[in-house]
């Protein structure tokens, strides 16, 4: 779908003034490399690593053997069992409380607690999750929730980002993004604090 | 004569390194995150080899950079985005205020961007009635002082949590003399959300944008550039013409090297890839700004400088920085990366920064994509000298020193000059107002013979 522009097209006017600079002086290169993935690090247990790796960032990880065992375990966490709008779009794992099919504009959205996202595979060098912005119906939900769970296989895990890329391939989606735990900041003299504007905490699935 | 406001360094930093507690609690906090740093760097074992390959692809980039700019304008127009060039920041500024005034907009909320900072976009909209909210944490709190950011990754390095405190009570309505910064977070967390539920229009800056796919990517660890960003209809993106890579697969070397240069961290909390508007309804413009980097390009001594990714390690390192705190360089980007970019804007303006510096190259160590710093600011000095931009006494006394050294008997002499009137002259004679060198140390005990003097007995 081609999304309609506004009347406004782009000024040119800098644009010649700029790319005429930028020929002005041929500058040589040797030109891209290429990886050379044998000094790359890969881990013996990648699953392992990642885990290591996303609580170091404050990420909380569930290992479970049936998604249904998410709810179950979601329900110990008293900000669950008491949240009122849950958004869900891991269904078999959760049911949501929240309808979002009324739902066109994202500031709609302000008041959810939760959302239960789907991720698409884990990195273990860093412990972050590619979420893939054509499972989320508005990409704000993964931002203003005030709790944030994600649901991963287990069996979809990549070494490093090099891997990660070369997984994703393009072209992608409009959006994606790698999460690695909660919004966090440490504006404040370099004192720590979870839960900035983003989600407060993560909870992460790991499913077989 | 030049009439523009010249930046002494030393002058400018001299509240801050007199403080007895401010310049060595800062050090530390600095040397914390530093310390982070070396942390991840050592425990990835490629990573001398992930800076070299970071090396090679900026300046492969930035050699055929007219070539990628347009591949990438190409692939962005083809996915629904508005791309607009900016010569300079003026330009920059009338091209957002445009697209702002072409919606009818009368607020926004702006992420982090070291580029908006540089074009001076907020001043500019604010006289333009637009209300700007910043939202990145340590941006808002520099906001609400009417400060400017002191350092690219933590803008609020500079303040204790007691001042935060302050700011927060007076602006936000906190308890006073509440310094928590849970608390504090808290209440901004509060107050923001506030603002994002009503911006109009998101301002996002742009970490890397890919010539080969038309998106680009965005890295926080806080969210505030995606709430800004997928809540409002228009997203606008500013990035400097250096921020491109060629490739897609280019993206892991360098956001391997980010996070883990920048804050210690294995990567940011949300690395964000837009690639196009979110859906019909909406409209994603990217500005590409020039404001000099073209002109960098042309020169073989500092082109290296357009590698920067802004990752803030060179400061956190160095051992000026630390200790005079980034206002000091009254400049957007401070510290090693700011002393070699500021004066490629005005070399008479400020031409004391490449001195603000001991030439101890650490900075040129931990840069994640190797630009040469220290050489780079050895190379300004000879050329602001070359210039005639220093300053008399700095001319003479260099001269002077040159005298010295290629006479060998000459520096003999002068050293049993130093020597004896050391010991003979008085405390007033040398500690006065005409020799800046005492203001602020005790000459040294001298010693009972010289070097060479010594040599000559015990070693022959
Ligand atoms: S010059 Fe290097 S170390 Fe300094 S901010 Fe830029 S990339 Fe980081």
């Amino acid at each position: 779908m081609t999304p309609q522009l506004t009347s406004q097209a782009a000024d040119t006017t800098g644009r010649q003034a700029i790319l005429d600079r930028l020929t002005l002086r041929p500058v040589r290169s040797a030109g891209l490399p290429t990886v050379d993935a044998s000094k790359l690090t890969s881990f013996e247990e990648p699953l392992a690593k990642f885990t290591e790796m996303l609580q170091s960032v404050g990420g909380e990880v569930h290992l479970v053997d049936q998604p249904d065992q998410v709810t179950e375990i979601l329900n110990q966490i008293e900000v669950f069992s008491n949240a009122q709008r849950v958004v869900s779009l891991v269904p078999e794992a959760v049911k949501g409380s929240f309808d979002l099919s009324k739902i066109h504009d994202p500031h709609d959205l302000a008041a959810v607690d939760w959302t239960i996202a789907k991720g698409e595979f884990g990195v273990a060098e860093n412990g972050a999750i590619w979420i893939d912005g054509s499972t989320l119906p508005h990409r704000v939900l993964l931002f203003i929730a005030q709790y944030l769970a994600i649901v991963l296989s287990r069996r979809e895990m990549v070494h490093h980002m090099h891997e990660g890329y070369a997984r994703l391939g393009t072209p992608i989606s409009r959006f994606g993004v790698f999460v690695a735990g909660p919004s966090k900041t440490a504006d404040i003299e370099q004192s720590l604090v979870l839960g900035a504007h983003g989600c407060r905490a993560l909870q992460v699935f790991l499913t077989p | 004569m030049n009439m523009l406001p010249i930046v002494d360094h030393p002058a400018a930093a001299r509240p801050f390194v007199t403080n007895p507690d401010r310049a060595p609690w800062h050090d530390k906090a600095l040397w914390f995150v530093r310390s982070k740093r070396d942390k991840q760097a050592s425990s990835v074992p490629e990573w001398e080899y992930l800076r070299s390959l970071a090396s090679q692809i900026k300046t492969a980039t930035i050699a055929n950079l007219g070539d990628y700019l347009t591949e990438f304008e190409r692939n962005a127009t083809a996915l629904g985005a508005v791309v607009h060039w900016a010569a300079d920041a003026e330009e920059h500024n009338r091209i957002v205020l445009k697209i702002l005034r072409d919606h009818d907009t009368h607020r926004i909320v702006k992420s982090k961007s070291m580029l908006t900072e540089e074009c001076g976009l907020n001043p500019f909209l604010e006289a333009n009635g637009i209300d700007v909210v910043d939202t990145d944490l340590g941006e808002r709190i520099v906001q609400l002082r009417h400060e400017t950011p002191s350092h690219i990754v933590l803008p609020a390095i500079h303040l204790k949590k007691e001042e935060v405190g302050e700011t927060f009570h007076e602006h936000l309505g906190t308890d006073e003399g509440a310094a928590d910064p849970k608390y504090l977070t808290e209440a901004a967390r509060g107050h923001l959300r506030d603002k994002f539920l009503a911006g109009e229009v998101g301002i996002t800056g742009v970490n890397f944008a890919i010539a080969e796919t038309g998106g680009f990517v965005v890295c926080t660890n806080e969210g505030n550039a995606d709430l800004g960003a997928s809540l409002p209809n228009v997203h606008i993106a500013c990035m400097g013409i250096e921020k491109l890579v060629p490739r897609f697969e280019d993206l892991a070397v360098f956001l391997r090297l980010l996070a883990r240069s920048a804050t210690g961290q294995p990567i940011t909390t949300y690395t964000s890839h837009f690639h196009g508007p979110r859906d019909s309804h909406s409209e994603l413009h990217i500005v590409l700004v020039d404001n000099g980097r073209s002109r960098l390009r042309q020169s073989d001594a500092f082109r290296d400088a357009l590698h920067c990714i802004r990752c803030g390690a060179c400061m956190n390192t160095c051992p000026v920085y630390r200790r005079s705190g980034g206002h000091s360089y009254r400049a957007t980007i401070p510290g090693p990366i700011g002393s070699v970019l500021s004066p490629t804007r005005d070399s008479s303006k400020h031409k004391s920064l490449p001195f603000a510096c001991s030439l101890c190259g650490s900075c040129t160590d931990v840069c994640p994509v190797k630009i040469p710093l220290h050489h780079q600011l050895l190379a300004w000095r000879k050329e602001i000298g070359n210039l005639k931009l220093l300053s008399y006494d700095k001319r003479i006394s260099m001269k002077m020193a040159s005298l010295l050294f290629r006479s060998a008997r000459l520096f003999s002499f002068a050293g049993w000059v130093g020597r004896a009137s050391l010991k003979v002259l008085p405390h007033w004679a040398t500690h006065h107002r005409l020799n800046t060198w005492t203001i602020a140390r005790e000459l040294p005990e001298p010693p009972k013979e010289s070097f060479r003097h010594w040599y000559a007995k015990n070693r022959k």
